[in-house]
Formats: structure tokens, C-alpha cells, sequence
């Protein structure tokens, strides 16, 4: 059921309702989306909700339309993306999420405290040797001398990075017809367990992370290269 | 129709505009000299008195030390922020600058902050447009560099409220452009935004899809314009003067330099623009003193001089692009705003970059004014030609917090569609701690102190309670304007936290007050001035209408009697006119106007019997009546 925005018989804009994303939009909780009939809902509620078609309304309304088309801007936002859009959901199932983000790290490396890592077991060998070489790397920029077939070496390392983060979305999505088949048969009177539910869950958090981790090393990589 | 006319204005680093949607169209308002470019120049003339724009350009020359421009550089910044700028502009700081402090700028022995020197501008416009409909105006949207921070967009706001116009919106620049061209074309598409204006650049990435305007990335440099093409030049030119002419910048002889500085700007602006259209062209400069400084500059050399910086243009472009998640050929539209891109080389880099010939039919000087009048209409509730239309921003900068170890974390990415909301939670760290801090940034940077620091907030009135037992929600909010907004509550006992806002580099609420008042003190002063100068110039008319009365024949007809009681009105009203009692003024005038009454018919039968003589009634042609204005009547005014 969707949210109610405005009223339907004045257009006038209600008070923002505290819902979710998914029921702003009249959505179930699935993570396939139809992305273009997504983008004209974002259209037609932007049409009613933005403040400067309300500018004329009075002070309440005002307030009012301002505080529900953040909310729609941030719901739009966060759906549009399929990182974001399964973070999100999960999120909203109770899952916490460790996020492998630089500034923590910073925080980490300035504090002192050892930062919460988890390095996919199957990339421990590789992650080893490319740190090794980005290190090499970064002290021969510090002496300008930099060996141009170890740049070659590790632009070909980035780019085997990025098809795995193809891959790893790719994954994502066969995870999530797995939980919108599960979600179909909720709805359709078959309940699902705890348990399944659990497990699906953890095996797109396992996806999240691993996804997470190559693109933060993508982006150090990209760092030292001076892209 | 609207009753209450709402208007669009350009406040630009060089020129200024106000526009407004007459029709299906959007349309600019001139000034009373007919020019609808308003040169964003600030003066005090010899009564003290403000001008400004073209009235005040030339005081650039005469009396630079009373004269500013490009005030726009000046918005929302700090001392530390404009060293860069008092290297190239003439901005005198006011001596008795403390730390942290707004700025002040000096004109004369007189400061003014530069939302204050802003506000004059915009008050010209509005007098502008208050002359064209012969009705007030109150409401304004008013566009911005889309790369300006909240500090800048806060002044401009500033600037609008002290100057008596209640600020609507404020809209990013490229964004407004776009709307005046999406409303030419109506078709859908990607369209790219080059705008290149004196002080500011701006590149934003649109998505035109049945009237939504939706902006989905935008980039820029708030310190690149067209005023850095000129000061290459100057310093060039300066470089060639001093030793050649004796011209000695080190002297103390200050008044005489900036007044060659003056005269060389000049010089150097009209060269950049005939450079445009011609190859080569010849700089002849007449310095304070009579000297001649000439030279000759080529478009080639030219071109080979402004290439860095015009260079500076491409970063933000590619990164903006990249936001966008585009490649160049992906962008269907090019549109150039701003002046600067005349120049040849700059839509050569355009062309260069996004691989199409960019888009040049719309006016770069008028095409933001025009956009910011249609965003006005649609504000106003809209018409036939803009009611599908719908504006969705981005704010450009991120939004951080500072948090342990001098980071920033990231709650609100640039590019994000505003208005747009983050939520924060914090808790005390010392039982009964009552007050909590907090920091907000604005940049890309990891660290804060490489971002902008926005303003620190101090959560106040937290209810008594252990160390971490508070939990307290900040919601932060980016309105449609691009300006945050801070609320808090705290969870557990539901009470609103009061939050103090520091601006780091603005006026606060009560400042901004003050100045208002300060403006309509001289606003009252302006009017009664206004006031007097009419009621003279219509007592100058009535007299020099009395002594041609004097030597027409009607005078003779007159008894003495009635030529002694004129000549008595005559005198007092030549003596009160001296004085500055508007109001005396006029009741003099109407004395003498009523005294002259019949003096006046008397002219008028005598003009129609010379014009009868001679002729029977058939031949003389009667006409319609008098048209000429009635030789002793009042004069009109406003």
C-alpha cells in the first residue's frame, strides 16, 4: 500500500508519514526493480510534492511538501542504486552492515585501533601481492622513479578487480530473484522460516561485503596509479 | 495574472539583470537609460550618495577609491579566503577587521559588508522593474554560481532581504539557463551547461524529460572568470608601463596608480572583446598625466596567454561527467552562458571536449536572467508555457560532520537531488553534560580542515542524564535553495534541542536586520532627496513658462494689479526653490500656478486668433482642439 502523499480529492500535501522507502513508493519489499516505472513515480510525486509547485501554498503546506520531497528525493535516491537498494533493505531487516569506507579506515589508521576487516578468504593471496606491489609503488613515486612495467603490471591487476565487481553484482542479482521468489511465496499464503530468510539474508551480506572490499581496493589502486 | 509580480534577477560578478515572464515569454527589464545590463559597479558620488552601474563606471576611473566591483568575489568568504583576490582587485578591507569577523570593505570613509554592496544592486533592479509595471515589487528569484557554498548562497540571500525583496528561491545559474533554453525547445534530451561568466565557472549535466529539469551532476570553480583574463592583461600592461613610462607602482603616490590601473582595465576589457571578432587589435591607453601606453595585441598571442586558464575549465567538466555516469558523446546539447564564451578559444574547447558544436543562439548575457524569470513563474503558480515545467537540483558539495580525529564523514554526497535529508544521532560523553558541538563541512575531502567549514552548531538545553544515555536526533536539511538547516531533538525526553548556529562566514539574523533598517533610513533620505529634485525641476518649468508669458502680447492685457501679485508669487517661489522643503516648494507652485490662470487663457485665446487671421471659418481649419501641453499647466510626474 502507498503512503499517502497528497489528497486526492484537493491535491493539497499531507503531513509526511514515517514509512520506508519501499512504502513511499507503494512497493514490496523485492529488490528487482522496474527501473523506468520507478523513475516516473519519482516524476509524477515530484510534480506534487516539490516545494516550488507548492510555493503558493501556506506555511504548513509548505513545511510540509519540503519534508516530504527530502523524503522522496532520499527514497528515489537509495532505490535507484542496487548497492544502495539491497544495503537498505537489509538494513531495514535488521542486519547491520560494517561499512568498508575509506573515512574509516583514516579513522582507524589515525586512532590507532584495528579496523573491523573482512577480507574475502579467496582474494587473501591476491589482495597480499597487490599490496605489496602498490606499496612498491607509492615509495617509487616518492624518489620519481616509476617502473613503468609495474604500472602496467597493476592497471591490468585493476582491471581483472573490476570484471570480479561486475561478477559480484552480477551474483547480487541472482540472490535477489532468490529472496523476491521467497518474498512471492510470504504473499502468496506459504510462509517462509526464520531461518531461510536468515540465510538469504547473510548470503547477500557475504555478496555486499566481498563487492565492497574489491571496490575500496579499486579505488586505493586508482589512488596510487594518480587517476 | 499575478497581482504581486514576482521577478527573476542575474546578480552577476560584472553585469546584473531583472527580468520578467510577460507572456509566453521571458523578457528583460531595462534600466531608465535603457540598457538592460545593470554593471554590477558600486559608487558614492560627491553628496555621499550611492550610483550605480553604468552612472557609476565612471568613477571607476575618476575616483576609484569610492568605486567597487565584482563585489560577487566577495560573498560568503572570509579574510584568509580573499588574499587571492586583494592581489588582482582594488577591494580595500576595512582597517578594523577582528578575526572571524564579516568582511568590510571600504568606499570612501564609509564600510559596507559585500551582502550591503550586493543589496544596492539589487535595489537598482528593483526600482527597474518597479518603474516598468508602475507597481512595487517585493518577491525575487535570484540565481547563484551552481558551485557556490552555503556561505555564499546565505549572502546573496542576505543581500536580497536587506535590499527589501523577499527571496523567493534561489536558483543555480547553469539550471536557470537551461530552463530559458528548455523553454525555447521543448525537447528531450541531455544537456550540458557551460557557464563561463566574469568571476565563476560552472558546468552542470541536465536530464530534460517532458518538462522536468533534472539536474544530475554539476561541478565548477568559484574562482574562474572572466575578471582572471583581464588581470593577465593588466598585469602585462603594468608590466610594460613601469618601466617604459615611469609609471612606479611602488610609489606612494596611490591615487595616481589606481586610476592608470583603472584606465588600463578599460583599455584591456574592450581589447579582449574586439579580439573576438577582429585578428589583431591595437590598445591605446590614456594614462592620469597624458601619457600614451600602446600596444598591439594579435588574437594568437592572445589565445596563447588565456590557454591556462581557460584550461582550468576541463576538470570539472571531466569529473562532472563522471558523476554523471556519461561519456561526452552521450550529451545531445552544449549550451554556453556568460560572457567569456565569446571568445573564440573557449568554444573551440568546448566544441574540443564535448565533441558537438555547442549551442549559441541564446543571448549568454540574458539567458540566466531570462531562466531565473520563468523559474519566478512557475513559483507564482505558473502559465500556459510553463506548467509542466519542474526544476530538480543537486547540491554540489558534499556535507560532512567532523568526527574524532579530525575527519570528516560524509552524510549528504554532492549531486544528491535537494532537498534532501540526512539523520545523525549523537550521545553525551560526561554525565549531565548539557551541550553538545558539532561541525558541519562542505567538500570532498577526507580531512576537515581541507573542507569548508559551514558553521558550528551547539546543541543546547540536553535534559540531565549519565554519560551516553542521551540520544539525541539531528536531522540536517538541504532545502531547495541549497541551504542547510539543523534541528534536534533529543529522544529519551522528546525535547527540542535549541541549536546555535555560528555562521563561519556569515551575518547572523540580527546583523542582517540592522541593515535593513540602515538601508530604509537611506531609502527615506533617497525618497525626500527624490522629492525635492522634482519639485524644483517642476518649479524650473514653470518659470521659464512665466517669462515666455512675459513677453507674449497676453502679458500686456493683464492690469497692473494682477502683474504685481505674479510678480510676488514668482519671487517666493524662486526662493523657496533654493531651499530643500519639497512640500513648500509645491504649495508655491500652486500658488503661482492659480495666480498665472488667466494670464494662461489669455495665451491660449491670442495663439488661436493669430492662427485665425486672415481666414474665414470654412478655410481655417480647426483641428481637434489643442494637443500642445497647456503652456502654464502642472507638469506630470510619478
Amino acid at each position: 500500500m502507498r503512503a499517502v502523499h497528497f489528497c486526492q480529492a484537493c491535491g493539497k500535501v499531507q503531513p509526511p508519514a514515517p514509512v520506508d522507502y519501499f512504502t513511499f513508493f507503494g512497493l514490496p519489499r523485492k529488490l528487482s526493480l522496474d527501473l523506468p516505472a520507478l523513475e516516473k513515480d519519482f516524476y509524477e510525486l515530484s510534480r506534487k510534492l516539490h516545494p516550488d509547485l507548492n510555493a503558493r501554498s501556506g506555511s504548513q503546506e509548505q513545511e510540509w511538501s519540503l519534508q516530504q520531497s527530502s523524503l522522496l528525493n532520499d527514497a528515489y535516491r537509495t532505490l535507484k542504486d542496487p548497492i544502495k537498494r539491497t544495503q537498505y533493505l537489509l538494513q531495514l531487516e535488521g542486519v547491520e552492515l560494517e561499512e568498508q569506507s575509506k573515512s574509516a579506515t583514516e579513522q582507524a589508521r589515525s586512532t590507532g585501533q584495528v579496523k573491523k576487516q573482512i577480507v574475502p578468504p579467496d582474494l587473501l593471496e591476491e589482495v597480499f601481492e597487490l599490496n605489496l606491489q602498490l606499496e612498491e609503488l607509492r615509495m617509487q613515486k616518492k624518489m620519481g622513479e616509476d617502473d613503468p612495467a609495474l604500472i602496467e603490471e597493476i592497471g591490468r591487476q585493476k582491471l581483472e578487480l573490476e570484471e570480479k565487481q561486475e561478477a559480484l553484482l552480477r551474483e547480487l542479482q541472482t540472490r535477489w530473484k532468490m529472496w523476491d521468489g521467497m518474498i512471492q511465496r510470504d504473499q502468496n499464503g506459504q510462509p517462509v522460516s526464520d531461518e531461510e530468510r536468515r540465510q538469504e539474508r547473510d548470503k547477500m551480506v557475504d555478496v555486499l561485503n566481498r563487492r565492497n572490499y574489491i571496490r575500496n581496493l579499486v579505488r586505493d589502486v586508482a589512488e596510487v596509479l594518480g587517476e | 495574472m499575478a497581482t504581486d509580480r514576482i521577478v527573476g534577477i542575474d546578480l552577476g560578478t560584472t553585469n546584473s539583470l531583472v527580468a520578467f515572464m510577460q507572456g509566453e515569454s521571458p523578457v528583460v527589464i531595462p534600466g531608465d537609460d535603457g540598457s538592460n545590463l545593470v554593471p554590477s559597479v558600486v559608487a558614492l558620488d560627491e553628496n555621499n550618495q550611492p550610483v550605480i552601474g553604468n552612472a557609476a563606471r565612471k568613477h571607476l576611473t575618476e575616483t576609484p577609491e569610492l568605486a567597487v566591483y565584482s563585489i560577487k568575489r566577495l560573498m560568503g568568504r572570509g579574510v584568509d579566503d580573499v588574499q587571492e583576490e586583494l592581489k588582482f582587485f582594488p577591494f580595500r578591507l576595512a582597517e578594523d577587521l577582528q578575526a572571524g569577523e564579516v568582511l568590510r570593505i571600504k568606499l570612501g570613509n564609509k564600510t559596507f559588508t559585500p551582502p550591503e554592496i550586493s543589496a544596492l544592486i539589487l535595489r537598482q533592479l528593483k526600482r527597474n522593474a518597479e518603474r516598468f509595471f508602475g507597481a512595487p515589487v517585493s518577491k525575487a528569484v535570484i540565481t547563484v554560481p551552481a558551485y557556490f557554498n552555503d556561505a555564499q548562497r546565505q549572502a546573496t540571500k542576505d543581500a536580497g532581504r536587506i535590499a527589501g525583496l523577499e527571496v523567493l528561491r534561489l536558483v543555480n545559474e547553469p539550471t536557470a539557463a537551461s530552463l530559458a533554453y528548455g523553454l525555447d525547445k521543448k525537447q528531450n534530451g541531455i544537456v550540458a551547461v557551460y557557464d563561463l561568466g566574469g568571476g565563476t565557472f560552472d558546468i552542470s549535466i541536465l536530464k530534460l524529460h517532458d518538462g522536468i529539469f533534472e539536474v544530475i551532476a554539476t561541478n565548477g570553480d568559484t574562482h574562474l572568470g572572466g575578471d582572471d583574463i583581464d588581470n593577465l592583461l593588466i598585469t602585462i600592461a603594468l608590466d610594460d608601463t613601469l618601466g617604459d613610462l615611469g609609471l612606479d607602482l611602488r610609489n606612494n603616490d596611490l591615487r595616481r596608480n589606481a586610476e592608470a590601473v583603472q584606465a588600463i582595465r578599460n583599455a584591456v576589457i574592450e581589447a579582449k572583446i574586439a579580439l573576438s571578432s577582429q585578428a589583431s587589435v591595437k590598445l591605446d591607453v590614456e594614462l592620469p598625466g597624458g601619457k600614451h601606453y600602446l600596444r598591439e595585441i594579435t588574437r594568437e598571442k592572445f589565445e596563447q596567454l588565456i590557454q591556462p586558464i581557460i584550461d582550468r575549465t576541463v576538470g570539472p567538466c571531466k569529473q562532472a561527467l563522471k558523476d554523471a555516469g556519461l561519456k561526452p558523446g552521450q550529451i545531445d546539447e552544449v549550451v554556453l552562458v556568460g560572457g567569456s564564451t565569446r571568445i573564440p578559444k573557449v568554444r573551440a574547447l568546448v566544441k574540443d571536449l564535448f565533441h558537438r558544436e555547442p549551442h549559441t543562439d541564446l543571448n549568454p548575457d540574458e539567458v540566466v536572467a531570462l531562466g531565473a524569470a520563468v523559474q519566478a513563474n512557475i513559483l507564482g503558480g505558473g502559465s500556459e508555457a510553463t506548467e509542466n515545467m519542474l526544476l530538480l537540483d543537486v547540491t554540489p558539495l558534499s556535507l560532512g560532520i567532523e568526527v574524532a580525529g579530525g575527519v570528516t564523514d560524509k552524510i549528504i554526497l554532492r549531486n544528491s537531488t535537494i532537498p534532501a535529508s540526512a539523520t545523525q544521532h549523537y550521545t553525551t560523553q560526561v554525565d549531565g553534560q548539557a551541550n553538545v558541538a558539532i561541525h558541519v563541512l562542505q567538500g570532498e575531502r577526507e580531512l576537515a580542515k581541507d573542507c569548508r567549514s559551514l558553521a558550528r552548531f551547539d546543541l543546547k538545553g540536553i535534559p540531565p542524564m549519565a554519560a551516553g544515555m542521551a540520544r539525541i536526533e539531528v536531522k540536517f536539511l538541504i532545502d531547495a535553495n541549497g541551504i542547510l538547516h539543523v534541528s534536534a531533538r533529543e529522544q529519551r525526553s522528546g525535547k527540542e534541542s535549541e541549536i546555535q548556529v555560528q555562521p563561519s562566514y556569515g551575518l547572523t539574523d540580527e546583523q542582517v536586520e540592522g541593515m535593513i533598517l540602515d538601508s530604509f533610513d537611506s531609502a527615506e533620505e533617497d525618497f525626500r532627496q527624490r522629492q525635492v529634485i522634482e519639485a524644483r525641476n517642476e518649479a524650473a518649468t514653470i518659470l521659464a513658462a512665466l517669462d515666455k508669458g512675459k513677453k507674449s502680447p497676453a502679458w500686456g492685457h493683464l492690469t497692473t494689479d494682477e502683474k504685481k501679485k505674479i510678480a510676488k508669487m514668482e519671487k517666493a517661489l524662486i526662493a523657496v526653490k533654493a531651499e530643500d522643503d519639497y512640500q513648500a516648494i509645491r504649495k508655491a507652485i500652486d500658488v503661482l500656478n492659480q495666480g498665472t490662470t488667466r494670464l494662461a487663457e489669455l495665451m491660449m485665446d491670442s495663439a488661436v486668433s493669430t492662427a485665425l487671421k486672415g481666414k474665414t471659418m470654412d478655410e481655417a481649419d480647426m483641428g481637434e482642439g489643442p494637443t500642445a501641453p497647456h503652456p502654464m499647466a502642472k507638469a506630470e510626474f510619478e
